[in-house]
């Protein structure tokens, strides 16, 4: 092969490596720009937003007063509050209820069991949302609407088709060698639960991740069964502030700044996990 | 596997199993059941529910009041399902092959390009009402920049760009999730089979979609059902950058929010549980033919074609 033959072969090699890089890049730019932008000029007094929206805060435009204002006027510590019991206690109980499930279906076969499963995989496509009229009138029935539990039960009920089909899969790998092994120590059936729950823990983790975002995001269901202000998840107390504060720039700027970083962070501390599990589904 | 213990009563399979059966059938079929049949009955002046039969269908699309309403939001709940499947589907499949092919950055670039995804529709909503909102200007600057500046229109006020703009910012918060599992997808593929494919003398581009693609395919069922449904029972978005009453002219109305609109009532319109039983009830019909489409035709062909 000729000198010149090389160096060609070697530019189309190299043009064949930095196209992607560029097409790549050139997403992620329209992906992260947009956020950004607000956190960026949420940092900036109103004048500086206007004129220069596209340059870092310096001392001259720093300001905070977007922040006080948010601090001074909205319930965000109580929204917060709302939230996070709401996203935990979700989790927790679809969790420690899916597992059980799963784990029943997966282990004892019994008349119906085979019905049972498909009656609970119903609730994998079909959205709960459709049923709202039926939840708004069972809430009222119950004494529940305005109440953080009315949003733990339907996030509950709407999480637990996918998790026990996950969950599912997952137990049918535990090896049975250490359930009959157990039994023959004469363990009760919640034991041996007990001893098998940690080797799905992975899968738990997983299922956390993926449930707990779509709760601490909806904002159907605070709107339509916890609308008031003491129960007001963030997403709707964001939603509604922002709604009063249109035309605050700086409010509006530094809630969604608010709103927006600790979501981030927990994303970019769980990330590793979460591309890992769903690596981990597909190749299964 | 069968238990030995089967003389004694299995209580414990009921222990197991109650909490979940119970609340998944209280708080998700009933309610779900219920709403399919209050849109078979109407309520009378005295407050009575009375069977309606099909009544409320007929309602639904024949009503001078709701006929438009309805033919629009499916009219446009279709465009932005199509906007999806076409635009959001291709690009997620060119950003999964290329960052499944890159070694060092790729879970650099997996990060940042799922990050708007894990953010609320209520954030992105706003986040774009702001950076495409005249007042500030971001938009402009940035097309002027590329001297692309007389492109700038006010395009979520305008009835025939509204629609169009609304569903893009949907693709670009939701990119991530095809992106991802396409992405998982394809490095499960065994590299042995890439390999004998690049001895046969295939390029990339053939190997890719003669190779690649077809073991890609019960993926992109998944991924065009999981957006199917979704569309079609989509709301917070459009309901946090237009509002309830999905502007302009209802240009921006889909299912979701007249769904809304209907049950509760929205300005001049009083709500009608029934009315919006019914509607909830479309949305049902839709989505189950979606559903049963995918599993009993999908699911079927796929199947075979990897056989």
């Amino acid at each position: 092969m000729s000198k010149a033959n090389r160096t060609l072969k070697k530019i189309k090699h190299q043009g064949g490596r930095i196209v992607p890089h560029l097409i790549l890049i050139t997403y992620m730019v329209i992906a992260l720009f947009p956020i950004l932008l607000i956190l960026i000029n949420s940092f900036k007094n109103r004048a500086s937003i206007f004129n220069s929206p596209f340059s870092l805060p310096n001392a001259e435009t720093f300001s905070l007063v977007g922040f006080e204002t948010v601090f001074g006027r909205a319930d965000f510590e109580r929204y917060f509050l709302n939230s996070s019991i709401v996203t935990l206690a979700s989790l927790l109980f679809t969790l420690l209820i899916g597992a059980a499930a799963a784990y029943a279906l997966t282990e004892y076969k019994f008349k119906g069991s085979t019905f049972l499963s498909i009656y609970m995989a119903i609730g994998i496509m079909i959205p709960i949302r459709l049923g709202t009229v039926g939840i708004l009138q069972l809430m009222v029935r119950f004494g529940l609407v305005n109440q953080l539990l009315s949003l733990i039960l339907v996030y509950v009920a709407m999480n637990l088709p996918m998790t026990i089909f996950i969950l599912s899969n997952f137990f049918q790998q535990v090896p049975v060698e250490l359930k009959s092994a157990a039994r023959l120590d004469g363990a009760s059936e919640y034991q041996i639960f007990g001893l098998v729950i940690p080797l799905v823990r992975p899968a738990l983790g997983a299922i956390g991740i993926f449930t707990m975002i779509p709760i601490w995001n909806d904002l159907w269901f605070p709107l339509i069964l916890a609308p008031g202000t003491k129960t007001a998840t963030i997403t709707l107390g964001v939603q509604q502030f922002l709604g009063q504060f249109v035309s605050d720039w700086n409010a509006v700027l530094a809630s969604l700044t608010m709103a927006m970083v600790p979501i981030l962070i927990l994303y970019l501390f769980f990330s590793k996990q979460m591309v890992r599990s769903i690596t981990a589904g597909a190749i299964k | 596997m069968v238990t030995k213990q089967r003389k004694k009563f299995p209580f414990y399979i009921v222990v197991f199993l109650a909490p979940a059966v119970i609340i998944y059938t209280i708080i998700m079929i009933y309610p779900l059941l219920a709403s399919l049949g209050l849109s078979f009955f109407s309520r009378t002046s005295d407050n009575q529910y009375v069977f309606a039969g099909f009544s409320n269908y007929v309602t639904l699309f024949t009503d001078s009041f709701y006929m438009p309403r309805i033919l629009g939001a499916l009219k446009n709940n279709v465009i932005f399902s199509l906007i999806h499947l076409v635009i959001q589907n291709a690009i997620a499949l060119l950003l999964a092959a290329l960052v499944a092919s890159k070694g060092r950055l790729r879970n650099f670039y997996r990060t940042v390009i799922f990050m708007p995804t894990v953010l609320s529709f209520v954030i992105i909503g706003f986040v774009w009402n702001l950076i495409l909102n005249p007042l500030w200007g971001v938009s402009e600057s940035i097309l002027q920049a590329v001297n692309l500046g007389y492109l700038f229109k006010p395009w979520l006020g305008l009835p025939d760009t509204a629609l169009i703009t609304v569903s893009l910012i949907s693709v670009w918060q939701f990119m991530g999730i095809p992106m991802i599992l396409l992405y998982a997808s394809l490095i499960g593929i065994p590299e042995e089979l890439m390999e004998a494919a690049n001895v046969d003398g295939a390029n990339g581009w053939q190997s890719f979609w003669k190779i690649k693609f077809p073991l890609l395919l019960p993926t992109v069922g998944v991924v065009m059902i999981l957006t199917f449904v979704g569309n079609f029972n989509a709301f917070d978005l459009i309901y946090t950058m237009k509002g309830a009453n999905a502007g302009p002219e209802f240009a921006t109305d889909i299912l979701g929010t007249l769904f809304y609109r209907t049950f509760f009532g929205q300005q001049l319109q009083l709500g009608n549980i029934n009315m919006g039983a019914t509607v909830a009830a479309v949305m049902f019909l839709i989505i189950l033919t979606g559903v049963l489409f995918y599993v009993f035709f999908w699911q079927r062909r796929v199947q075979n074609y990897e056989m």
